[in-house]
């Protein structure tokens, strides 16, 4: 039978191939500069919702973020960091999301409900100690795979509400699909608030499993190596 | 053995430390948030402006929306630079010239005369906040077939009556079917509060760039920046 391979197996392949360890360290100033910047632009006009309609589940209306937290001084200087930096981020993801696709790497990193529920309720439990054993895993345990999956999720809505903020009109087709103007300023911050809780998730996994930091830096061992 | 006489000296490498510490420094230098129009931030405006020129579809309109849509008359903002509000000079009339065929003074009344345009949509301001009321005015389109605008003229400058405010826009954003001289709001004529006697108003754009107390239209070759614009805002700031 004939075949052919461009590209070698995931499984041969380190546990960080060179293509995910770039994107992954050149997220890390990119969402710190949005972060920052975002909040900034949101000191400007710290409401949910239209004029005179705030939403009424917005806990923080008027209520300005935290100056520490900013980025850009002043809304002029943060909008253009902003747009100086964001469409990096979406060329980031974009090229990992093509890696993901065309290397296979979507295979051992993505979350399939059917294959990964049961792993990540098993890993679930022996986090909160009602398991003595993790359950086996490969590269990654199913809870992993779910937050990276979600993580990738929420970078996908960023861009798309992004865009909606950035050109609702010439993009009118895309508002529609989020609910409007208004409605994807609201998802905008949310995706903020949820990469907020995954990164200290994430940092506080990574504390936990010191060795995952190296391989995320040196690439790790080859399998057969 | 000569060689091994050679002070071992350490090559100078770009190691990964310092590699971050010059781009982190870089980066600093070249992104001012003073003069975010400069360096390597005003870089990626012209860019993105550029991107944002490929964008623009004359054909796209803002949806038009339903009454119960608009904002309660008293919620939607209002603003000028003037240290109070500014009120029309007695005597009121828009100068249009730049490359026109036929430099005008024209009066309310016969701005009304031209065909009238009205619509209901959604307000982008700057901050991030939307609004929406209904604008009822002529085109800067058919002001430019009025007055004959050359077809050279690749911007429009439009100057006012508040403390100079002013703002310059590209011509097909200003020529988009929904780029207007409002003389009317919510479908009474235009309060003070908002820019009476007229001001631009438009789908396309930001609000800072929609100039209110209108004095002057202006088809020029050049782009002439803006009130905003020379205080660091995007020039371009479509939507």
């Amino acid at each position: 039978m004939f075949s052919c391979r461009i590209v070698r197996a995931p499984e041969s392949r380190r546990p960080q191939p060179w293509p995910i360890r770039v994107a992954h360290w050149v997220n890390v100033p990119l969402l710190v500069i949005m972060a920052g910047s975002g909040l900034q632009i949101l000191a400007a006009y710290p409401m949910l919702g239209a004029q005179g309609r705030p939403y009424a589940w917005y806990p923080f209306q008027g209520i300005p973020p935290p100056a520490w937290a900013r980025l850009g001084d002043w809304l002029a200087g943060a909008r253009s960091w902003h747009f100086a930096f964001g469409g990096f981020l979406a060329l980031n993801g974009f090229a990992y999301l093509l890696y993901l696709a065309l290397s296979g790497e979507w295979r051992r990193r993505l979350f399939f409900p059917r294959r990964d529920t049961r792993n990540a309720v098993s890993t679930l439990a022996f986090y909160l100690r009602l398991r003595k054993e993790p359950p086996p895993q490969e590269l990654y345990n199913g809870l992993q795979r779910l937050a990276y999956t979600g993580a990738l999720v929420l970078g996908v809505l960023a861009v798309l509400s992004g865009l909606v903020l950035y050109k609702p009109v010439q993009l009118g087709a895309l508002a529609r699909l989020l609910g409007g103007y208004d409605t994807a300023r609201a998802i905008h911050l949310l995706v903020l608030a949820a990469f907020v809780l995954f990164t200290v998730g994430h940092v506080i996994m990574v504390l936990l499993h010191p060795r995952s930091l190296g391989e995320m830096v040196t690439g790790g061992r080859r399998p057969d190596a | 053995m000569r060689r091994l006489l050679v002070p071992l000296r350490r090559p100078v490498l770009l190691t990964r430390r310092s590699a971050l510490l010059g781009a982190a420094a870089l980066t600093a230098s070249a992104c001012d948030s003073a003069r975010p129009r400069a360096g390597f931030l005003g870089t990626m405006e012209r860019v993105n402006q550029r991107l944002q020129e490929a964008l623009f579809d004359e054909d796209q309109l803002a949806p038009e929306l339903a009454p119960e849509d608009a904002t309660a008359p008293g919620d939607f903002p209002q603003y000028f630079v003037s240290e109070s509000m500014p009120l029309a000079p007695g005597g009121w009339a828009l100068k249009v010239g730049g490359l026109v065929e036929r430099p005008s003074v024209l009066s309310l009344e016969d701005l009304r005369r031209l065909p009238r345009t009205e619509y209901r949509i959604r307000h982008h301001c700057v901050e991030g906040w939307s609004a929406v009321a209904s604008w009822h005015g002529v085109r800067v389109s058919d002001v430019a077939r009025y007055v004959g605008a050359d077809p050279k003229a690749g911007y429009v400058e439009l100057r006012s009556f508040d403390s100079g405010y002013w703002s310059s826009w590209d011509r097909p954003s200003a020529f988009h079917a929904q780029t207007i001289l409002a003389y009317g709001m919510n479908g009474q004529p235009l309060t003070p509060a908002h820019g009476a006697p007229l001001r631009l108003y438009s789908a396309v754009k930001l609000g800072y760039k929609m100039v209110k107390y209108l004095t002057e239209v202006n088809f020029l070759p050049e782009p002439t920046g803006g009130y905003w614009e020379e205080r660091g805002y995007e020039w371009y700031a479509g939507m």
